[in-house]
């Protein structure tokens, strides 16, 4: 029996629940001093001087360093094609640009005594006006960067224009809306929220004899290697990046932080091992923030529910220096008209500086934004002509016998199924029930009403091309050592990729060891993040476990005299043997002995031939009080198809927590500044991180739909559940209170501003 | 300032400064780091211990308060080598982690909630645990593995 499809407990665990993970501020390391980093309390202001003389006086203080002090090349890590004239200093240089943004760093003995000292740290700000709102900064009055003469990062889809994107890939707006009868328009704010993985970022640093060892809690450890070998000027074979267990990432610990990659310049200087961890409150306003997209949404059709033609408009806020955040706009066109066939559509979007906390990717980076758009628009869409929005999304898929369709953007996606997700979805939801139960609370004028939210949505997984490396070894006990380029932080590749191995040898999960983010004992990789991992390392380890199952028949073969197309292998036993004579035969262990030094191996470098399109079906019950604004979501139904699931347990971990993020975008969570770019919501007291008491238990519902693009038939799974989820919540709100003359509440729909869009209505005004 | 007390049944004696929180004694001064810090607002429960029994955030206790105090952290839930708690094992049964970061402080929080309420309801479990933030999980199989726990034979009825 196969052991794939079934739900088999983490390996992981049992470390995690008796002595808790390793984490990098964990790790004992002898002799190391502490940094911590004095920061800007300003969002836009000249520095007119550091005065770090009483710092330096401290107790316990060894050094603190200014701008003035690095030797070293700006921070290799921008938004790609972006504006060469916003590169991000190591330490604010001349000008700070965001609350929180590292001044000066100080090292001491003890953390206390760096907390202290850093304390000490005088800054001389002449204050400069703050730029926070994307729009405003388009205009460009108050420049970031006056050498750069504007603050614009760059236009999509131009800027890509035969990089990423063919010559001719500007998309054409004239007349598109022409035949339409029917066109309605709205601004939709995509609202910048926080990732928050529970661990905050960390890091150290340690030279022993030229060589650099820094631990990272990081999604790609490779990626940190490479990045601090071009910083300081060494060859990659100098630096081992250790990522140990990572406690969480969602897109915000892909690339390397100045204050991390900074530890090993600090060591080398100081010839001491450094260690760093931030507060959360200093995580709240460094570690990178996610969405941030200004949307302006127009959608036309016919009256009879057929949409013709479909427009969005996008301005991303890419902080105070644009690092990938800035590039995500590429994925929101990539996903532009999400399950629909739309004939006509028009794309723009401008990346923008803002003195606030730079953006990254963050679960969905791109997509969310743009599945948003779309779903929010065919709900407006469908409330004009006054039809069943279910209806309009059914009118509209691309049907199932359209693979491989190509977009008017020019994605192909490889396969799919919407209107069975749809069907799916809707049928576990009770859907005509519900419409039903609203149609009385309506009646009844309920100060509880029933809303009923739906998204249809696909998404691309494993976006950005690469190869990933994988390998497995055969010891010569009989164990299975396997080495992966993923970087697993909290997704189980350990069990999974041992899952794998295990189908294939017929070698216990137990006896299956898997290695990662270890770049001295992985040799290459890429990371964890874009949903990649199944479908490119699990694929690569995969395949090296096939590749050794044959190598170890051809030395069985010529261990027992017998051609190899003779020799089978009793996956039960985990052995080989000639057959119809199972009597003789050579163990795991036994040809891994005959095969000499380092056993049996095999790697591979697997590189997808394209990205894959998981795609679902979400319906959101909220109970919305009509008096109070308050929403309860009652029910999360979820269709989610993501290929091939290799262990459903893991596979329903990840839509869980995907729903999680997803509702709480929607209904609570929000970073926000003042006009003068201070932030308010820079701890856990004042954001709204969701808990389980505002969430209900998930209805999940599996759909299993292979890709043919690899062998495992698998898409990714990690970002769908909060692609899905976000706008099915918005659309519940808004549906609850449509009787009301509502068509739009923004995220996330707090009570108050529920409660405001109920009174401006009832006063007849527009919400 | 010196203070005394049992950590995971062992007595333990220091000298600390007086602004030592008791997190930060449990991880940097005995050197037990399976209790995590996450924010620095008492918000997110990952420091969650057990105090004489009953469950603190260790980041909002000084060391010097749990001065003749019994301490219970994650490594003293079960005995070493020994069966894990049966909620140690509801939380692997229902796949209730996935990152591991704010689990321990999830675990004894769940512990303790189950001490005070055997036969909670999923609204009295999901409202027992509002202090415990986890990023990853959606919290849906945490809520189940402590029904399970609750249920669970040999567990709190």
């Amino acid at each position: 029996m196969s052991i794939l499809g079934n739900r088999v407990l983490r390996k992981e665990d049992p470390k995690f629940l008796t002595v808790g993970g390793s984490y990098v501020d964990d790790l004992p390391l002898e002799g190391a001093v502490h940094v911590v980093y004095a920061r800007s309390t300003m969002a836009h202001a000249r520095i007119g001087g550091v005065d770090k003389s009483e710092a330096e006086a401290a107790p316990g203080v060894l050094a603190v360093y200014t701008a003035a002090d690095i030797d070293l090349a700006p921070i290799p890590n921008g938004a790609p094609f972006g504006n060469p004239a916003m590169t991000r200093p190591w330490l604010a240089d001349g000008v700070v640009r965001y609350v929180g943004e590292p001044v000066a760093a100080v090292v001491a003995q003890t953390r206390a005594q760096a907390v202290d000292a850093a304390e000490m740290v005088i800054v001389d700000y002449d204050p400069l006006p703050a730029v926070v709102d994307p729009e405003a900064a388009l205009r460009d009055e108050t420049l970031l960067f006056p050498e750069a003469g504007t603050n614009l990062v760059m236009t999509f889809p131009d800027a890509l224009a035969g990089i990423m994107l063919p010559a001719e890939a500007a998309d054409q707006d004239e007349g598109i809306f022409d035949d339409c009868e029917v066109v309605v328009a709205r601004r939709i704010v995509n609202q910048r929220v926080a990732p928050c993985p529970l661990e905050v970022r960390a890091g150290a640093a340690s030279w022993t004899e030229g060589r650099l060892t820094q631990w990272a809690t990081t999604q790609a450890p490779h990626g940190v290697r490479d990045t601090l070998a071009q910083s300081l000027g060494v060859d990659p074979t100098a630096v081992r990046v250790v990522s140990p267990d990572v406690g969480g990432g969602f897109g915000a610990k892909i690339g390397a932080y100045p204050e991390e990659l900074f530890l090993a310049w600090i060591s080398r200087a100081l010839g001491r091992p450094t260690r760093w961890v931030e507060t959360r409150s200093e995580s709240m306003t460094n570690l990178g923030h996610g969405r941030a997209q200004v949307q302006d949404v127009r959608i036309g059709g016919t009256r009879d529910g057929r949409i013709l033609a479909y427009r969005l408009d996008v301005i991303q806020d890419s902080g105070a220096y644009p690092a990938i955040g800035a590039f995500l706009p590429m994925f929101t066109r990539t996903m532009l008209t999400g399950v629909y066939d739309v004939p006509k559509v028009y794309f723009k979007a401008r990346s923008v500086a803002t003195n606030t906390t730079p953006t990254v990717a963050y679960r969905g980076a791109g997509r969310p934004e743009a599945t948003a758009a779309i779903e929010r628009a065919i709900d407006l869409f469908a409330a004009e002509i006054g039809m069943d929005p279910a209806d309009v999304r059914r009118r509209n898929l691309v049907g199932k016998d359209r693979f491989p369709f190509t977009t008017p953007t020019g994605t192909v996606y490889d396969v799919g199924d919407y209107e069975r997700a749809l069907d799916l979805v809707l049928e576990a939801a009770d859907y005509k029930s519900l419409r039903k139960e609203q149609a009385r609370r309506r009646q009844s004028g309920d100060a509880s009403q029933l809303g009923i939210g739906l998204s249809v949505y696909v998404e691309i997984t494993n976006g950005l091309p690469g190869s990933e490396f994988g390998s497995v070894q055969v010891r010569p006990d009989g164990k299975v050592t396997v080495r992966t380029g993923t970087s697993p932080h909290g997704q189980g590749h350990v069990t999974s990729w041992a899952m794998l191995v295990s189908e294939q040898l017929g070698v216990a999960v137990d006896d299956i060891e898997v290695v990662h983010g270890d770049t001295d004992v992985v040799p290459r990789g890429v990371g964890t993040y874009g949903s990649r991992s199944l479908q490119t390392g699990g694929v690569a380890v995969n395949q090296a476990a096939g590749q050794v199952v044959e190598k170890a028949r051809q030395l069985a073969a010529d261990l027992l005299e017998a051609s190899p197309d003779d020799v089978v292998l009793d996956k039960a036993g985990g052995r080989f043997h000639v057959a119809g004579t199972p009597a003789v035969g050579r163990t795991w262990s036994e040809l891994a002995q005959a095969a000499g030094e380092g056993g049996l191996s095999a790697e591979t470098d697997f590189t997808a031939p394209g990205p894959t399109f998981p795609f679902g079906a979400h319906v959101v019950v909220a109970e919305v009080d009509t008096e109070t604004g308050r929403v309860r979501i009652s029910r999360v139904v979820a269709v989610d198809d993501a290929g091939r699931i290799l262990n459903p347990l893991l596979a329903e971990g990840q839509i869980h927590g995907g729903i999680a993020q997803g509702v709480a975008q929607a209904l609570m969570e929000e970073v926000v500044y003042d006009e003068d770019g201070n932030p308010v919501t820079s701890n856990l007291a004042d954001y709204e991180f969701v808990s389980a008491a505002e969430l209900p238990a998930f209805e999940t519902i599996h759909m299993e739909t292979p890709t043919p693009l690899n062998e495992l038939g698998a898409k990714g799974i990690g970002e769908s559940g909060t692609i899905g989820s976000t706008p099915a919540v918005q659309n519940a709100v808004v549906d609850a209170l449509a009787h009301l003359g509502v068509r739009h509440v923004p995220m996330p729909a707090t009570p108050e501003r529920v409660w405001r869009a109920i009174a401006e209505s009832r006063a007849g005004g527009n919400s | 300032m010196k203070v005394s007390m049992t950590i995971n049944g062992r007595s333990v004696d220091a000298d600390v400064e007086p602004r030592t929180l008791l997190v930060h004694f449990i991880r940097n001064d005995v050197g037990l780091t399976g209790t995590n810090v996450g924010c620095d607002t008492t918000n997110c429960g990952a420091c969650t211990i057990l105090m004489d029994g009953e469950s603190v955030k260790s980041c909002t206790v000084l060391a010097v308060q749990a001065d003749g105090a019994s301490i219970t952290t994650i490594e003293g839930l079960a005995e070493p080598d020994g069966p894990m708690h049966p909620m140690q094992e509801a939380f692997r049964e229902n796949h209730a982690l996935q990152c591991g970061y704010c689990t321990p402080g999830m675990v004894m929080a769940a512990v303790s909630l189950l001490q005070e309420n055997p036969s909670p309801t999923e609204a009295e479990v999901r409202e027992g645990l509002e202090g415990n933030l986890c990023r990853c999980t959606g919290y849906h199989n945490i809520v189940k593995a402590v029904l399970a726990a609750a249920s669970a034979p040999g567990g709190p009825k």
